[in-house]
C-alpha cells in the first residue's frame, strides 16, 4: 500500500519533477568540479615545483632509475607483508569473535570470563603496537623454551593478532549490541538455545552491520604489517631501508608507499561501496 | 473443568520491573481448545503476562502450569518448554536476514531436527494455509505488515505448539491490513488451537473469545464469557474501560 503511494507521489512529481532537477544540478556541477579540481591541484603542483629545494627533493625522492632498480626487490619483499596480514586477518576474525562472545555471556557465573575478556581488550588497546612487537619479538624467543618458535615472522604475526583482536572484538560487540533484543526474544520463543539464537539470528545480522568498520581495521592492519620489520623480517619497508642505505636515495621509500596505496585503495573503495549499499537497503526498507 | 486438564494455569503470578509492579497476583486458567482474550488499557500487564508464560520474563512469585507441568519450577529446561508454546509479537520480529521460508523452517530444522526437505515441505504447507505461497523466497522487508504478521504466525505454528500466545498482533498494522490477520486467527480458533490473545480489537474479542479477562493495574478484575463482560460487566472499572472504548468508537 505504502509502496503504491510512493509510486503515485513519483508520478505526481513527474519525469521533469524533483528527479530531473537533481540530474540537472549534477550535470551543471560536473564541469565546475573538474575546473576547481584542476585549479586546486595545479596550484599545489606549482607551489611544490617552484619551491627552492625542489631540485634536491626531486633528485633524492623521484629518481626513475633507482625506482626501476629497487622496485622488483621491494615487490618481492612485499609478499612478506601480504603473508603477514593475510594470516593475521583470519586469526583476528576468529579470536576477536571469541572475545566478543565471552564479553556478551550473561549471568554471574561467567563473571570471570567476562572480566578476562575485558582486561584483555583494555590491555592490548592500551599498549602501543610497536611495543607489543618488541616485547614479544625479542622476549618470547629469549625464554628459550623448547617448542616455542623463534621466528620473528611468527612473533610479529602473533603481536598483530593480539593487538588487532582487541579492537575487532569491540567492533563485533557493537554489532551484537545493535541487534534489537526482540530478535533474540523471537528466536528463544521458538525454542532455540542461546547459542543457536546467536549463531542463526544475532551473529549473521551483527556481522553484516560491522563489515565496513571491520574492513577499516584491516586497512590499518595492512599498514601496520610494516612494523614487524623492527624485529627482523625483511618485508617491503625493511627492503626499502636496505635499498636507501645502498644508494643514499629515498626513492625506494616512495616505491614502498606506492605498493601500500595500491593494496589499500581497492579495500577502501570496497568499504565505501558496502556502506553505500547498506544505506540504500535501509532507505528502501524505510520507504516501504 | 478440572484444574489438571487445563492447558494453562497461572496461580498468584507476580512480576515487577524495578519498583513498578506489573503483575500483582494473576490467577487465570485456559482449557484445551479454548480462546481466552485479555483486554485492558495499555500498561495493564497483558503483554508482560504473555511474555512470562513464554518464560521470556522470569516471575517473582506464583506458579505457571502448562499441560500439568509447572514451567516456572527451578531446573526446568526452558528451551523444551518454549517449543510447546508459540508466541506472536506486536512488531512481528521476523528475522530480516532470512527469507520467509527460512524464517518458518529455522526452528523446526534446528530444534526439532527436521531435515531440510521435510522442514520446507511443512513450511510451504503453512505458508499456503496463510496465503503466502508466492512469498516464500521474499525477505520480510518486501512484505506488507499484514503479510509479515501472517508469516510470523506461520513461523510460530511450524513448531506445532499446544498453546499459542498472541500479543496485540494487529496493533502495528494499517487498518486495512487488520482483517487478513484476524481471519488467520479465526481459522486457527476454528481448528481448535488453544490461544491466549491480548488485544485492543474489542469486536474481534467479542466474536472469537470463549472467555474474556479484563486486566487493570496488574490484576484480573473480571473474567467471563464475552457476552457477559461486554454487555453486563459487574465491576465498575470494567464498565469504565468499556465506556471509554465505546466513546472512542472501537466497539
Amino acid at each position: 500500500m505504502a509502496l503504491r503511494q510512493g509510486e503515485r507521489a513519483r508520478a505526481r512529481v513527474g519525469p521533469l519533477g524533483r528527479r530531473s532537477r537533481i540530474l540537472g544540478g549534477g550535470a551543471r556541477s560536473v564541469p565546475v568540479a573538474v575546473v576547481s579540481t584542476v585549479v586546486f591541484f595545479g596550484l599545489i603542483v606549482v607551489l611544490v615545483v617552484r619551491s627552492p629545494g625542489w631540485p634536491e627533493v626531486r633528485r633524492s625522492f623521484l629518481d626513475g632509475d633507482i625506482f626501476g632498480d629497487s622496485f622488483p626487490d621491494i615487490l618481492a619483499a612485499f609478499w612478506i607483508n601480504i603473508q603477514i596480514f593475510c594470516v593475521a586477518e583470519v586469526l583476528i576474525l576468529v579470536l576477536a569473535l571469541g572475545l566478543a562472545l565471552l564479553r556478551s555471556l550473561p549471568g554471574s557465573v561467567f563473571f570471570p570470563l567476562r572480566a578476562l575478556a575485558l582486561v584483555y581488550t583494555d590491555l592490548f588497546r592500551a599498549v602501543p603496537t610497536i611495543l607489543v612487537i618488541y616485547i614479544l619479538g625479542f622476549g618470547a624467543p629469549a625464554l628459550d623454551v623448547g617448542g616455542v618458535p623463534r621466528s620473528a615472522f611468527f612473533w610479529g604475526v602473533v603481536s598483530l593478532v593480539l593487538v588487532y583482536s582487541a579492537y575487532v572484538s569491540e567492533v563485533y560487540r557493537a554489532g551484537i549490541d545493535s541487534v534489537h533484543p526482540s530478535q533474540e526474544a523471537a528466536a528463544r520463543s521458538l525454542g532455540l538455545s542461546r547459542a543457536q539464537a546467536l549463531r542463526f539470528v544475532i551473529l549473521p545480522q551483527a556481522v553484516r552491520r560491522v563489515v565496513p568498520p571491520l574492513l577499516n581495521d584491516f586497512i590499518g592492519l595492512q599498514k601496520d604489517s610494516a612494523l614487524v620489520a623492527l624485529i627482523g623480517p625483511v618485508e617491503a619497508f625493511r627492503q626499502s631501508q636496505i635499498e636507501v642505505a645502498g644508494s643514499f636515495n629515498y626513492t625506494p621509500y616512495l616505491a614502498t608507499a606506492l605498493l601500500f596505496v595500491l593494496l589499500t585503495i581497492p579495500l577502501a573503495r570496497l568499504t565505501d561501496w558496502l556502506v553505500a549499499r547498506d544505506r540504500g537497503r535501509h532507505r528502501a526498507a524505510g520507504a516501504r | 473443568m478440572s484444574s489438571d486438564g487445563s492447558a494453562l494455569r497461572l496461580e498468584g503470578v507476580r512480576k515487577s520491573f524495578g519498583a513498578l509492579e506489573v503483575l500483582r497476583g494473576i490467577d487465570l486458567a485456559v482449557e484445551e481448545h479454548e480462546v481466552l482474550c485479555l483486554i485492558g488499557a495499555s500498561g495493564s500487564g497483558k503483554s508482560t503476562l504473555l511474555r512470562c508464560v513464554n518464560l521470556l520474563e522470569p516471575i517473582e512469585a506464583g506458579r505457571i502450569v502448562v499441560a500439568g507441568e509447572e514451567i516456572t519450577a527451578r531446573g526446568v529446561d526452558v528451551n523444551r518448554v518454549r517449543r510447546g508454546i508459540g508466541i506472536v509479537f506486536q512488531a512481528f520480529n521476523l528475522f530480516p536476514h532470512m527469507t520467509v521460508l527460512e524464517n518458518v523452517t529455522l526452528a523446526p530444522r534446528h530444534v526439532l531436527g527436521l531435515s531440510r526437505v521435510r522442514g520446507e515441505e511443512e513450511g510451504r504447507e503453512l505458508l499456503e494455509r496463510f496465503g503466502l505461497a508466492d512469498k516464500e523466497r521474499e525477505y520480510p522487508d518486501r512484505l506488507s505488515g499484514g503479510q509479515q504478521q501472517r508469516a510470523a504466525i506461520a513461523r510460530a505454528l511450524a513448531m506445532r505448539p499446544r498453546l499459542l500466545l498472541l500479543d496485540e498482533v494487529t496493533s502495528a498494522l494499517d487498518p486495512e491490513l487488520v482483517g487478513e490477520v484476524l481471519n488467520a486467527i479465526r481459522e486457527l480458533a476454528a481448528a481448535g488451537m488453544t490461544m491466549v490473545i491480548a488485544t485492543h480489537e474489542m469486536a474481534f474479542a467479542r466474536e472469537i473469545a470463549d472467555r474474556v479477562a479484563f486486566l487493570d493495574g496488574g490484576l484480573v478484575i473480571e473474567e467471563g464469557p464475552p457476552e457477559r463482560i461486554f454487555q453486563a460487566p459487574e465491576q465498575p472499572r470494567t464498565r469504565q474501560f468499556l465506556q471509554r472504548i465505546i466513546e472512542a468508537g472501537r466497539l
